[in-house]
């Protein structure tokens, strides 16, 4: 890995597959509490090749990567490196092994400098045994020349573009000499020109002999840039193609690969008046031109990549993000920009996508956390009766079914997919027209998964318009009326549950550059 | 490829100039304090010009030392993103314990019931490094227990007794008054440490551990730093320098007793913080916090020679805490204000 100036190929050799594979891992089992995050953990990754991971979102290929970098320690399974068995307890025996992981969010020192961030723990040193800055910074600019790129060494981490925050890791992996280096998404905040780049560096890393492991969620990368594509599906292992061997729908097909019907109890609805008009809302650098309406009993979903841009819409439309122009309707009355309490009066609730962070108040009560939103109408004098809090709570939890041992337990002791009911509850004590959910099921197990896709399903069923983001195909397709596929800050697709398919919306999510412009 | 076009277009390969020494120095995070320190020590020199006798400025250092050392050990805690409440306890067991040692043999080497009270305020330092990486409590739960637990012990040991300098050998009590070319003993013993400390923290591999251990502690544990083993350190560290205080305050004042170095850790975080030190960690240094101390002491100097109420001098105190604060805030608003307009040429 540290010949990078040589002439890189390009073209994909053919593998040797009696090469001993520099990494393997067999049925690893990782399991947290009631939760099996990963079943069957299988990847096998030769030396000088480029392997894609692919799965759904929560098919457990982070919990895998995770593994490998020492992070996590699977319960069960057969994890050999080089030939020799290891069993990581930390994340330095990782990088002993000769792993370098780069996480699909970077994760820097902010208040360090670009070169020290590099080699942090590590550092060339000098006069006295003391770290020689001159060097460190020289091997810095070194390391950037022969990416390409032009990072300043002396500059501190913070207010990184996320594009050179992935460089300063990959540029990191190289200096530790990685032979193994997995990559997790390390795509999806780049600009097609950095992808490139990116991609040239992973070639001359791979024909140096570095195996390297790839997840991604775009198939034009994918067949583009790997040679071997593992698919996962639901924590377990599925098959290793070769990529010439194989398609693109072969491997959507091994990666929904389930009844989707049975899962997700739809009830037709007849879609009722317009509820939610958005008309070209834009704002620059994020999303643009959007439009699109949202109906009575509709479920209406916002699918693509994870950042398109779907978030962000969701957030501007209620009023937590400006956007620069475009208008906001809820049933005929354009909404203030950036004014999320006349959202909430215009009759909008918003389930965010991180509940922790946003939705609920993690050390208060159930009761109290589901009465948030009801403030106003409970208070009595400016005060809050406990007990009107307390009623409110129970008519919802019980609807929800909500399973806590007490309205008064504090919500951080609930499974994932009664907290998200929880903050369901809490926006349909304010008798919504319209409810915005962000990721409904993120890190919610399946069995509760389809109790909350029954919900959904059941409020629209009594005519609240929802609009829902997801990353997930799979609930996409079982729960939608309707499709809005965006990327890249745009809708790029527009389909009807009749016309919706993992093929029509991948292609509209992920479709390359060329073709669509 | 991605949502946005923030850098869709080629970047410009840039040339990163070495900065200039005028340029660094403009960009230290110390600058504030020191040019606080610089005009205070000139208006009040102008006003009162025996501010600045020899004999003045020794008070001024001297009054300095014992803030100045428990700064250091202190930003070194801080800047893992943890915090040590318990100094002032750990100060004032060791320098009772520094009068016993002298009471019940007189005849010990000074430079021992040196290495017998740092190896002391070390342990103490342990007791607290170990709770929070073990019992993984914040440190500011833990210090403000052991505040408690050590001044407790202080005063079980040391009841109503109190030990006078009379009791202490001379050459010890000389520390605080002999001087080398001006400066007093204790003081260089202060800029000794903050020397050593400052190189450790710049030039070493444990000390930078310390700034990405406070920067982002869950990078810090994904990078495979042993997180643990160096917040430990941190704390015996402070407690070890604790300790040291703590015999130069028995050298330096003429009585330790129950309630010896009571409430100064709130004057040691604010040394650090208005020396800019980050209080959540990553950033800022020892030379810092110690020109911070000096600064602090130096105003309480400067005002009584100015002849300002007492009052006033402990709101100056909090003004210049706050100030620290949003300056630290303004060039970081700066900074991030700056880096979008270089962005927003690639859009």
């Amino acid at each position: 890995m540290t010949h990078l100036d040589g002439p890189g190929s390009g073209a994909t050799d053919p593998i040797d597959p009696a090469r001993t594979p520099v990494l393997s891992l067999r049925g690893a089992l990782k399991t947290f509490g009631p939760v099996v995050a990963l079943a069957d953990g299988t990847v096998e990754l030769r030396a000088g090749e480029i392997h894609a991971l692919v799965g759904e979102n929560g098919a457990g290929k982070s919990t895998l990567v995770k593994i490998l970098a020492g992070v996590h320690q699977p319960d069960a399974g057969e994890f050999v490196v080089a030939g020799e068995p290891v069993s990581f307890r930390t994340v330095a025996d990782s990088k002993a092994a000769g792993i370098s992981v780069i996480y699909q969010e970077p994760t820097l020192f902010p208040d360090l400098s670009v070169a020290e961030n590099i080699f942090i723990g590590r550092q060339p040193t000098g006069r006295f045994g003391l770290i020689s800055r001159v060097e460190m910074r020289r091997r810095a600019e070194e390391l950037f020349d022969q990416l390409g790129v032009p990072i300043d060494p002396d500059r501190v981490a913070e207010g990184l573009s996320i594009a050179d925050q992935q460089i300063i890791e990959i540029a990191k992996a190289i200096s530790l000499d990685a032979r193994i280096l997995v990559m997790d998404e390390p795509t999806a905040a780049l600009s097609g020109i950095e992808v490139e780049r990116l991609f040239a560096v992973a070639r001359r890393l791979r024909d140096a002999g570095s195996g390297i492991l790839f997840i991604s969620h775009r198939f034009d990368e994918v067949f583009g840039l790997c040679d071997r594509i593992t698919v996962m599906r639901d924590g377990a292992y599925i098959a290793t193609h070769e990529t010439a061997a194989t398609s693109v729908e072969a491997i959507v097909r091994e990666m929904v690969g389930r009844d989707i019907d049975a899962l997700f109890p739809k009830t037709e609805t007849e879609a009722g008046d317009v509820v939610l008009r958005v008309s070209g809302l834009t704002r620059p650098g994020v999303f643009h031109d959007i439009d699109f309406e949202v109906r009575a009993g509709e479920i209406v979903a916002l699918s693509g990549l994870v950042g398109a841009g779907r978030t962000e819409v969701a957030r501007a439309v209620f009023g937590i993000d400006r956007y620069e122009s475009g208008t906001v309707e809820m049933s005929g009355e354009a909404l203030r920009r950036k004014d999320p309490r006349a959202a909430i009066d215009a009759g909008i609730g918003f389930v965010p996508e991180d509940r922790r962070k946003q939705g609920l108040v993690m050390e208060l009560s159930v009761e109290r956390n589901a009465a948030l939103t009801l403030r106003h109408s409970l208070a009595r004098f400016g005060l809050i009766s406990r007990k009107a809090e307390r009623e409110a709570a129970e008519t919802w939890g019980r609807r929800l079914q909500v399973k806590s041992g007490s309205p008064e337990h504090a919500v951080s002791t609930l499974s994932g997919g009664n907290q998200q009911k929880v903050v369901l509850a809490k926006w349909l004590a304010t008798d919504p027209k319209l409810l915005i959910i962000d990721e409904p099921t993120r890190g919610i197990d399946v069995g509760t998964k389809s109790e909350v896709h029954r919900l959904i399903s059941e409020l629209a069923g009594r005519g609240i318009a929802i609009l829902m983001i997801s990353s997930e195909l799979p609930e996409v397709l079982g729960m939608a009326d309707r499709v809005l596929v965006m990327r890249e800050g745009r809708i790029t697709g527009r389909l009807d549950r009749s016309e919706a398919t993992s093929e029509t919306i991948m292609h509209a999510a992920t479709a390359s550059l060329e073709s669509s412009r | 490829m991605s949502l946005d076009s923030r850098s869709a277009a080629p970047v410009q390969p840039a040339a990163h100039p070495k900065p200039s020494p005028l340029g660094s120095f403009l960009k230290l995070r110390e600058l504030p304090v020191i040019l606080a320190l610089v005009v205070l020590v000139a208006v009040t020199a102008a006003v009162n010009p025996l501010f600045l006798s020899q004999q003045g400025i020794k008070d001024l250092l001297l009054n300095a030392t014992i803030l100045m050392i428990l700064a250091v050990g202190q930003t070194l805690v801080i800047i893992t993103r943890n915090i040590d409440l318990s100094v002032g306890s750990i100060l004032g067991l060791v320098a009772f314990g520094t009068g016993s040692v002298f009471v019940a043999a007189p005849e010990l080497p000074i430079i021992l019931v040196f290495l017998i009270g740092i190896a002391f305020g070390a342990v103490l330092g342990a007791v607290n490094g170990l709770l929070i990486t073990i019992a993984k409590v914040p440190a500011l739960v833990i210090t403000l227990g052991t505040l408690y637990i050590f001044r407790g012990i202080n005063n079980a040991w040391a009841g109503g007794t109190q030990y006078f300098a009379g009791e202490r050998p001379d050459a010890f009590g000389n520390l605080s008054v002999d001087t080398v070319l001006g400066f007093p003993v204790i003081t260089l013993i202060a800029v000794v440490v903050v020397a050593v400390v400052a190189v450790y923290m710049l030039g070493t591999r444990p000390g930078r551990d310390l700034y990405a251990i406070g920067s982002e502690p869950e990078a810090a544990k994904l990078f495979g730093i042993p997180v643990a083993r160096r917040v430990l350190l941190a704390f015996v560290v402070n407690g070890a320098l604790a300790g040291l205080a703590g015999i130069l305050y028995a050298s330096r004042f003429n009585s330790v007793g129950a309630t010896t170095g009571t409430g100064l850790e709130l004057d040691v975080v604010a040394a650090a913080v208005v020396g800019g030190v980050a209080i959540f960690g990553g950033s800022g240094t020892v030379v810092g916090a110690a020109i911070g101390a000096l600064l602090l002491t130096t105003i309480t100097s400067a005002l009584t020679a100015l002849r300002v109420d007492k009052f006033w001098q402990q709101a100056i105190v909090g003004i210049l805490i706050l100030a620290a604060v949003v300056i630290d805030r303004l060039a970081g608003a700066r900074a991030a204000r700056k880096l979008r307009i270089a962005e927003a040429r690639n859009v």
